[in-house]
C-alpha cells in the first residue's frame, strides 16, 4: 500500500488530466452549414448523409433550447469546437495508437480491462474512434462491431435502414445537433441467436478543450440475440465548459435482449445532453443501467418503446451530484402493445450543494391492455445544501393495467452514522457505506468488475463530503 | 521484579482501564449525567441500574461519543487516553464497544460485508494506518464461531444489516459484533429488552463466554433479570443522573425486594 500522503488529492476528480492537443484536422469554432459540409467531406460520406446532416442542421437551428429541466444558458454554441480529428489510424492493436493517446487509455486502465473481461473495445478520442477490436469468435459468427462512421461505408445498407428511425432529428434540440454534426459512436449488430457473453464496452474520452464529442451509437439486437454493451467517459477539468450530446439508438428484435450500462465520470465542465431510445418487439427485453457520477449538467432519460407483445423494458439508473452539478436523470418507457411489462428504479444521492432530479414519463396507450409497471424513485440526501426533486409523469390510456408507483426521500441519519462510527469505522467510511448500500439494488446488477468501479467513484465522491 | 513503568506502579495503586470523574453531560440544553464517578476494570463486571429517565442510555452515549450529547464537565480516561478527546470511530478502535439497545439498520449492506469492513477499519488503526485486511479464511473461522456461540443462522451474513430483523435477531447481532471485534470495554445497553427468555440466555452465554481478563462489562440494565445470567462483580443504581449507591452482586437483588424507593430513599440533591 502506498503512503497515504501519495493521496492527497483523494476526493478529487481523478480523470482532470489532459494531454497536449495535436489533431491532425480540427474545424474551426462555431457552427454553420460549411461546418458542417466539411466534417462530411472529410468523412468521405454519401450524398445521403450529407443530406441528412444539413436537413438537421437546419432542424437545430429553427428549434428552441428546452426550458424545463437543468439551466443550459451556460453552452456557447460558437466557442465550441465541433469536429477534432486526433489521428489518422483506427488502430487494430494498441501498439499503434500514437503514444499520447494510449497513454491516456493506459491511465484509464482500458487495455488491461480489454484482457481481462470483455469481448470487444472501442475507444474514442475527441471525434474520432481510434481504436476497436473484437474477439475473433464473435466476428466469425457475424457479430458487428464497428465504430459508427466505419460501418455507414461496410454496412451501409443495414445502417440506413435503421439509422435515426427510432430519434429522427426533429426528435429534440440536441438530437437534431448531434444529427448535424455527429461522429464516431458504436455500431453493434448480433445476428439471430448469438449470444455475446462478455460485455463489449466503447470509453469515451473527450480531452481538447470548449470541445463538443457528439457520437451516435446504433445497436441492433436480432431474434433471440443478447448483447450487453457498456460505455464510460471522462474528460479533463477545464475551467470552460465542454459539451457531450449523444444520440443512442437501439432495435431489440423478437426475443432479443439488450443492456446497455454507462458510468458517466464527466469532469464537471462538461454538459452531458444525451438522447436514448430503444424499441423492443415481441418478448423482448432492454435494459438500461445507467449511472452519472459526473458532468456540471446531465439531462439524459433513457426510454424504452415497448412495441409488440410481451416486450419487457427496465431502467435502473442512480445519479450522485455533488457540489455544482445538477443530474437531471430520469427514463422512459411506452407501453404501446398488451402484456407488455416495464420497472423503473432510480437512486439519487446529492450533497454538497448538488441537485438530483428524477423525471419520469411512463405511458400506457390504448389497447395496451394487461401491461405492468412498477415505478420506485428514492432519492437520498446527505446534507442541508443539497436537493432532491422528482417529477414523475404517467399516462395511462388503458384501464386493465397494474401500475405502481413509489417515492422515498431520506436524510443520511446522524444516528445511523453514529452506529456505523461506534464500530471503528471513520465518518466519511461510515458515510460511504450507507450510500453504497442505498445503491446496492443497482450496482448487484453490474459485473463485478463495475461494481468494484461504481462503489469506488462512490467512496471517492465521499471523501470529505460530511462533518 | 516487576518493572515499574506506570506512574500508577509509583504511587502503589492500579488504575483502573476505564476511569469515570465527576462526569457532566446536557443535551439540547437538558443536564442529564449530574456528576458520574466510576471505573471499570478489564476482568471485571459492572452493572449500572437505574429506572427510567435516570440516564442510563445517556451514560453509554456519553462514553461512546454520540455528538449530540455535551460533556460540559468532568474527565474520563480509558487505557490512561482521554476518551473525550476521541471520535466515535478512534473509541471503538481503541477497543471499546457499544451494543445498542435500538441498533440501527443499514440496508444494502450486508452483515459480512459490514463486519469485515468494520474489522479491517480496526485492523488499519485509522486513516493514517496501512491496510491490513483480514484474510477470508481468517475472518471466515470468527465468524462461524461467532454465529455459533449465539446460535444464528449462516443465512445472516447474506441479509442486510438490522434490516427486518426481529428485536432478538438485532441483540443477538450487537453480541456477535462484540465477539468479532475484540473489544477490552463492553457497554452492553439495556441488552435484556425485548429479548425472551431463552434469547436472554443465548446472548448472556455469549457475554460470559465473552467476558474473561481482557474485557471488562459494563451491563446497563433497569431490571435484574440480565444479572441472573450475566453476574456482576459490582452493582452502581443511577438515579438522577448520578450514582447514588454502589456494591456487590448482592444490591441487585436487594434492589429486586425494595425497589430503586428502596435502595436509595430520599437522595439529597
Amino acid at each position: 500500500m502506498a503512503p497515504e500522503t501519495a493521496q492527497v488529492d483523494i476526493g478529487e476528480y481523478k480523470y482532470g488530466f489532459s494531454s497536449p492537443e495535436t489533431p491532425i484536422f480540427k474545424t474551426r469554432a462555431g457552427l454553420d452549414e460549411d461546418v458542417v459540409r466539411e466534417i462530411s467531406a472529410h468523412k468521405n460520406e454519401p450524398q445521403w448523409m450529407l443530406d441528412f446532416r444539413l436537413k438537421a442542421y437546419a432542424t437545430f437551428r429553427r428549434k428552441p433550447m428546452p426550458t424545463w429541466g437543468g439551466d443550459l444558458s451556460g453552452i456557447d454554441f460558437e466557442s465550441i469546437f465541433y469536429y477534432l480529428k486526433p489521428t489518422e489510424a483506427n488502430a487494430r492493436s494498441w501498439d499503434d495508437v500514437p503514444d499520447d493517446i494510449k497513454n491516456t487509455f493506459d491511465r484509464l486502465g482500458i487495455p488491461e480491462a480489454e484482457k481481462k473481461y470483455l469481448a470487444g473495445v472501442g475507444a474514442q478520442y475527441e471525434s474520432e474512434v481510434i481504436y476497436h477490436s473484437l474477439q475473433k469468435d464473435l466476428e466469425d459468427k457475424g457479430v458487428i462491431f464497428l465504430d459508427t462512421d466505419q460501418a455507414l461505408h461496410k454496412h451501409e445498407d443495414l445502417f440506413r435502414e435503421h439509422w435515426a428511425t427510432i430519434i429522427p432529428p426533429t426528435d429534440n434540440t440536441f438530437a437534431a445537433l448531434n444529427s448535424a454534426v455527429w461522429s464516431g459512436g458504436s455500431f453493434i449488430y448480433v445476428p439471430p441467436g448469438v449470444n455475446v457473453e462478455l460485455p463489449l464496452q466503447a470509453y469515451f474520452r473527450i480531452n481538447a478543450q470548449n470541445m463538443g464529442q457528439f457520437e451516435r451509437t446504433l445497436i441492433i439486437v436480432d431474434e433471440g440475440a443478447y448483447v450487453h454493451y457498456v460505455e464510460g467517459c471522462t474528460a479533463p477539468t477545464y475551467s470552460s465548459d465542454s459539451l457531450h450530446s449523444a444520440v443512442v439508438e437501439i432495435v431489440v428484435k423478437k426475443g432479443g435482449r439488450c443492456r446497455y450500462t454507462t458510468i458517466q465520470n464527466w469532469s464537471n465542465n462538461v454538459y452531458n445532453l444525451v438522447t436514448k431510445r430503444a424499441v423492443a418487439y415481441q418478448d423482448a427485453t432492454m435494459e438500461w443501467v445507467d449511472g452519472n457520477l459526473g458532468s456540471k449538467l446531465t439531462m439524459k432519460y433513457p426510454a424504452v418503446i415497448l412495441k409488440e407483445p410481451g416486450a419487457h423494458g427496465e431502467v435502473l439508473s442512480i445519479a450522485f451530484a455533488g457540489e455544482g452539478q445538477h443530474q437531471d436523470a430520469g427514463a422512459k418507457i411506452t407501453h404501446m402493445a398488451p402484456n407488455t411489462t416495464s420497472v423503473i428504479t432510480s437512486k439519487s444521492i446529492s450533497r454538497g450543494g448538488g441537485r438530483a432530479s428524477y423525471r419520469g414519463l411512463l405511458r400506457v396507450n390504448p389497447g395496451a391492455k394487461g401491461a405492468k409497471s412498477k415505478v420506485v424513485c428514492d432519492a437520498l440526501i446527505l446534507d442541508e445544501h443539497s436537493r432532491s426533486d422528482t417529477y414523475p409523469y404517467i399516462n395511462i390510456g388503458e384501464n386493465d393495467v397494474d401500475i405502481g408507483h413509489e417515492a422515498t426521500v431520506s436524510k443520511l441519519g446522524e444516528e445511523q452514522l453514529f452506529y456505523l462510527r461506534s464500530r471503528g469505522l471513520s465518518e466519511s467510511e461510515a458515510a460511504a457505506m450507507i450510500v453504497a448500500g442505498f445503491v446496492e439494488p443497482i450496482t448487484k446488477e453490474l459485473p463485478l468488475e463495475y461494481a468494484v468501479e461504481m462503489n469506488r467513484l462512490i467512496q471517492l465522491q465521499m471523501e470529505g463530503s460530511v462533518g | 521484579m516487576r518493572p515499574l513503568l506506570r506512574s500508577a506502579f509509583w504511587k502503589g495503586t492500579h488504575v483502573a482501564d476505564l476511569v469515570i470523574e465527576g462526569l457532566r453531560a446536557e443535551i439540547d440544553g437538558k443536564e442529564i449525567l449530574k456528576g458520574i464517578d466510576l471505573e471499570v476494570s478489564k476482568g471485571e463486571v459492572h452493572a449500572v441500574m437505574g429506572p427510567n429517565g435516570s440516564g442510563k442510555s445517556t451514560l453509554s452515549y456519553v462514553l461512546m461519543g454520540h455528538p449530540s450529547y455535551e460533556v460540559t464537565a468532568g474527565t474520563v480516561t480509558f487505557k490512561g487516553v482521554d476518551l473525550l478527546e476521541l471520535e466515535p470511530d478512534e473509541r471503538s478502535r481503541l477497543g471499546m464497544f457499544l451494543a445498542f439497545q435500538y441498533p440501527h439498520a443499514v440496508p444494502g449492506v450486508t452483515v459480512s460485508s459490514f463486519l469485515r469492513q468494520a474489522i479491517n477499519a480496526h485492523r488499519k488503526g485509522g486513516p493514517d494506518g496501512a491496510d491490513n485486511p483480514i484474510s477470508a479464511k481468517e475472518f471466515g473461522n470468527k465468524f462461524r464461531a461467532a454465529l455459533e456461540m449465539l446460535q444464528v443462522d449462516k443465512s445472516l451474513s447474506s441479509r442486510y444489516l438490522n434490516d427486518g430483523f426481529s428485536g432478538g435477531e438485532k441483540k443477538r447481532l450487537e453480541i456477535l459484533q462484540m465477539a468479532m471485534l475484540d473489544p477490552e470495554l463492553a457497554i452492553l445497553d439495556e441488552t435484556d429488552s425485548g429479548l425472551d427468555i431463552d434469547a436472554l440466555k443465548i446472548v448472556s452465554q455469549g457475554v460470559n463466554t465473552l467476558a474473561g481478563p481482557e474485557l471488562g462489562v459494563l451491563v446497563i440494565t433497569h431490571y435484574q433479570r440480565i444479572l441472573n445470567y450475566i453476574r456482576p462483580d459490582h452493582v452502581h443504581i443511577l438515579m438522577d443522573g448520578r450514582i447514588v449507591r454502589s456494591g456487590g452482586a448482592e444490591l441487585a437483588l436487594e434492589l429486586e425486594q425494595s425497589g430503586y424507593a428502596g435502595v436509595a430513599p430520599q437522595q439529597e440533591v
